[in-house]
């Protein structure tokens, strides 16, 4: 059992825990995860870790709900447990003084490349940092990343903060304007990190991506998180989960990310129902009270 | 004088006492085990065919030498317990390998009774005085031993890793098993199905290795959390023995392999087992219930994938092997029960690629037939593709069970350990012994996928080394 020890909603959606795991703090290397199970029922996850603190010897993840295991999660409260967690896993993030850096985030990304960013302006590169969000209400830990970054640069679709439009966009016009960047890193959904790669490609920029297959056991044991790279089949839970972008087949990717599809809409209508039903009781049993 | 041979005939001529089964039709619904276990008076009379033999042959094919006739004798005697006890000196784990060892080819095949007839049931008679002593006895926790300060850390809680935590704790040694998944067990948790291995066998003795005062590390990935070296150098640990087993999965490598759909047995069998798929969505790991299911290999993997496949609701399994039915690994009972069930056999079939519906997921198969040529290295005939005989069988869910390699997540963090080329790990059979001073392996990392015997003996080999190692150090 992992305790909780904080947790909070950062914007609508997104959530963040930190949680109680001092060895795997002792560990854990930039760009590296962990596999999550919440409960005895539950499935088993991969999730980036966003921060650790060896000292406090806990770990920070930024989860974004999409369906049940990352319901439950958000649904923790501090104090709460998690039945299982295993990591550090993955290769970490190959990281030195490479030069003026870009860092992407989008969606859970944006905590992911927060560690990412350090290390890199800790190494003395100079960091961009681009964020992408739907909208402002959205966005999140744009203080943390300020102080890691030379420049952060917001992008709003709507564009209620910052720069109208998705990470893309800045990325693109820079480097049109000839403006000078030595790698990429771009963390996040699936699209974002394809059409981060595909606009950096014409321009010959090196760009590493997180991929998110599905996994299980994430020890290279099951076979599921295969992912084809330069046209060769690699296991994302070992291999990577850092890739080089331009080398991904992202069709494949995407089409395997929605083999559960069916599984995951009836597990999550599942879940709401029983919500539904323990939160309607509780009100119930509350108003009984109040009547007696 | 005379009456003696007449007796042995009769005994001789009596044929096995069968197991009764669940019914094949009523249990491709279901996860429950198919065999119900002897009675004590089915137990005595199969008992009661052993000859007892001066020099018992069937002892050396069982490869941690389990006193057979003992044990059975005692049966006859009524002595079921005591039965247990007896096949315990030599076997830690006798529910599971009643169950799971490939009996004829080991004991039973040694046994004189299958030189006229059918062999004595050693394996139901194993199973039976476990399940006996598990529901009656009331498992003996042996006195604590004096401790001796040593620690060791054992890597890996398959059927190695567990036996040799159980023999190292008796010595009085400190013992931590780490494991990477969490739950304890190797492959007989998260690869061999219920309906054959019923996890409360496998939790029950977990939970007795507890008892005896094992620690037990869980969600623990060495090579990641802690490095071998780590735990010998920091953590304080005397010895080490690693008992991975060899996880991982191999693919066909033909076109389509990673089209939706397709699983290694590995993920397959994971899923339905250690994450309880069959039981979604009450259980939250989804897994696709195929309504046409092939299945790829011959061995027990191979056979279990395709028996859960059937009981996820398949309508037709297929299972497609490149050799035929005679040089399949798979144990005798299961290929029969997989029969019995109605797996529909291709043999002499081998995939050539898959077929997408336009959508990334896989539709069909396209196979081609097979004709067996000279015997190879193995000493088994051949197979090689007969030109222009391809088929294409439409499947919605495909289930590779090709193998399984040495996963080196491990290894690759231990520069200094000698592994072989095809990165299993260098030991030397008596005793486990490594190149790497104080640490010791076993089981599948070792040999390859083998069998659970296999893997126990080599824990329990390994467990005497490391005594006579730390004994020999301090
Ligand atoms: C290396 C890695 C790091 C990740 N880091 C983060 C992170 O820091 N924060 C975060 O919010 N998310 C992260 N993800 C994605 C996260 O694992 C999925 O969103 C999560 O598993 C969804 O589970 P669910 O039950 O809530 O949703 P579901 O309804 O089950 O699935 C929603 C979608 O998530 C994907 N998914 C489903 N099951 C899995 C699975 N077992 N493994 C991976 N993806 C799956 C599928 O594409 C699916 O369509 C990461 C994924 C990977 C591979
Ligand atoms: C589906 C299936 C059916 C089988 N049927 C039979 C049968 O009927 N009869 C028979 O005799 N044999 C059978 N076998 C083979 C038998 O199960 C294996 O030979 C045996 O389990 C090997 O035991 P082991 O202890 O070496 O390893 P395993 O049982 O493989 O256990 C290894 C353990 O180590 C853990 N581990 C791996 N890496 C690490 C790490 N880095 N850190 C910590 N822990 C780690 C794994 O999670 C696992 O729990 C079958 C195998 C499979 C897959
Ligand atoms: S352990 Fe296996 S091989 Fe040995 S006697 Fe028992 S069933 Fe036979
Ligand atoms: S060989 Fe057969 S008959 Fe003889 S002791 Fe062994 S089990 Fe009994
Ligand atoms: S998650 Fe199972 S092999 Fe990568």
């Amino acid at each position: 059992m992992y305790k909780v020890l904080v947790s909070e909603q950062l914007v609508p959606n997104i959530h963040l825990l930190k949680i109680e795991a001092p060895t795997i703090a002792r560990k854990a290397l930039v760009g590296q995860f962990v596999v999550v199970m919440v409960d005895e029922v539950g499935e088993r996850i991969p999730l980036s870790l966003a921060d650790w603190d060896a000292e406090e010897g806990t770990i920070t993840l930024v989860v974004m709900q999409v369906g049940t295991s990352t319901r439950k999660l958000a649904a923790l409260k501090a104090d709460g447990c998690i039945l299982s967690l295993a990591g550090p896993l993955g290769l970490p993030s190959h990281i030195e003084r490479f030069g003026t850096v870009a860092c992407i985030g989008g969606c859970y990304g944006i905590g992911a490349i927060m560690p990412l960013a350090r290390s890199l302006k800790h190494l003395g590169n100079t960091v961009i940092s681009i964020i992408e969000a739907r909208s402002k209400n959205l966005l999140y830990w744009q203080d943390k990343l300020q102080q890691v970054s030379d420049e952060l640069i917001f992008t709003t679709g709507d564009g209620s903060s910052g720069y109208k439009g998705w990470a893309y966009d800045p990325l693109k016009e820079m480097l049109e304007a000839g403006k000078k960047i030595d790698l990429v890193f771009a963390y996040g959904c699936t699209f974002m990190m394809r059409l981060i790669s595909e606009a950096t490609k014409s321009f010959g920029v090196k760009t590493r991506v997180a991929l998110n297959p599905i996994m299980v056991d994430g020890t290279g044991m099951c076979g599921v998180c295969r992912v084809s790279v330069g046209g060769e089949t690699k296991f994302a839970c070992v291999d990577g989960p850092e890739f080089d972008g331009h080398e991904v087949d992202w069709e494949l990717l995407a089409t395997r990310r929605t083999t559960y599809l069916e599984e995951e809409i009836r597990s999550l209508q599942r879940f709401e129902c029983q919500q539904w039903y323990f939160e309607t009781s509780k009100a119930m049993e509350a108003r009984v009270e109040r009547k007696a | 004088m005379k009456e003696k041979p007449e007796l042995e005939k009769e005994k001789k001529t009596k044929p096995r006492v069968k197991m009764r089964e669940q019914d094949p039709l009523k249990r491709i619904r279901n996860f429950e085990e198919v065999p119900y276990g002897y009675t004590p008076d089915e137990a005595a009379d199969e008992a009661s065919r052993c000859l007892q033999c001066k020099r018992p042959t069937c002892r050396n094919g069982c490869p941690v030498e389990v006193d057979i006739p003992s044990f059975i004798k005692l049966i006859k005697e009524g002595k079921f317990i005591e039965a247990a006890w007896k096949v315990k000196e030599k076997n830690a784990l006798p529910a599971v390998c009643g169950r799971i060892c490939p009996q004829e080819i080991q004991c039973e095949s040694l046994c004189i009774l299958g030189k006229k007839g059918e062999p004595v049931a050693i394996g139901n008679l194993e199973r039976f005085v476990a399940d006996y002593e598990a529901e009656k006895g009331g498992i003996q926790i042996p006195e604590k031993p004096r401790p001796t300060g040593r620690k060791v850390a054992i890597v890996g809680s398959g059927p190695g890793g567990l036996t040799c935590a159980a023999d190292l704790i008796r010595s009085g040694h400190q013992v931590t098993l780490f494991e990477a998944l969490h739950k304890p067990g190797g492959v007989l948790i998260y690869g061999i199905p219920e309906f054959r291995l019923p996890k409360v066998i496998v939790e029950r003795e977990v939970e007795y290795i507890k008892k005896l005062g094992v620690e037990l590390v869980l969600d623990a990935i060495i090579g990641k959390l802690y490095t071998v070296d780590e735990l010998l150098n920091d953590k304080g640990y005397d010895a080490c023995f690693i008992c991975i087993g060899a996880g991982l999965p191999i693919f066909l490598g033909i076109p389509g392999e990673n089209l939706n759909g397709i699983y290694s047995a590995n993920e397959f069998l994971t899923r339905a087992n250690l994450m309880k798929a069959y039981l979604f969505p009450e259980y939250d790991t989804p897994i696709k219930r195929g309504e046409r299911v092939a299945v790829f290999g011959g061995g027990n993997v191979a056979m279990d994938a395709a028996r859960v496949a059937l009981r996820l609701g398949a309508e037709k399994v297929y299972l497609i092997y490149r050799r035929s039915e005679a040089e399949m690994p798979a144990r005798k009972a299961e290929i029969h029960h997989a029969h019995e069930e109605g797996v529909e056999f291709l043999l002499l079939t081998n995939p050539t690629r898959f077929i997408d519906d336009g959508k990334g997921n896989v539709c069909k198969v396209e196979c081609v037939r097979m004709e067996l040529g000279e015997p190879d290295e193995s000493g088994r005939r051949r197979p090689s593709p007969i030109k222009g005989s391809e088929f294409q069988i439409g499947i919605d869910v495909a289930i590779t069970a090709l193998g399984t390699m040495a996963n080196p997540l491990l290894t690759k963090t231990m520069p200094d350990l000698k592994l072989n080329k095809r990165g299993y790990i260098i030991a030397e059979e008596a005793t486990g012994m490594t190149s790497k001073p104080g640490v010791f392996a076993g089981g599948d990392i070792v040999t390859g996928s083998a069998t659970v015997i296999s893997a126990m003996g080599a824990g329990r080999r390994a467990a005497k080394a490391v005594n006579e190692y730390l004994k020999w150090r301090y």
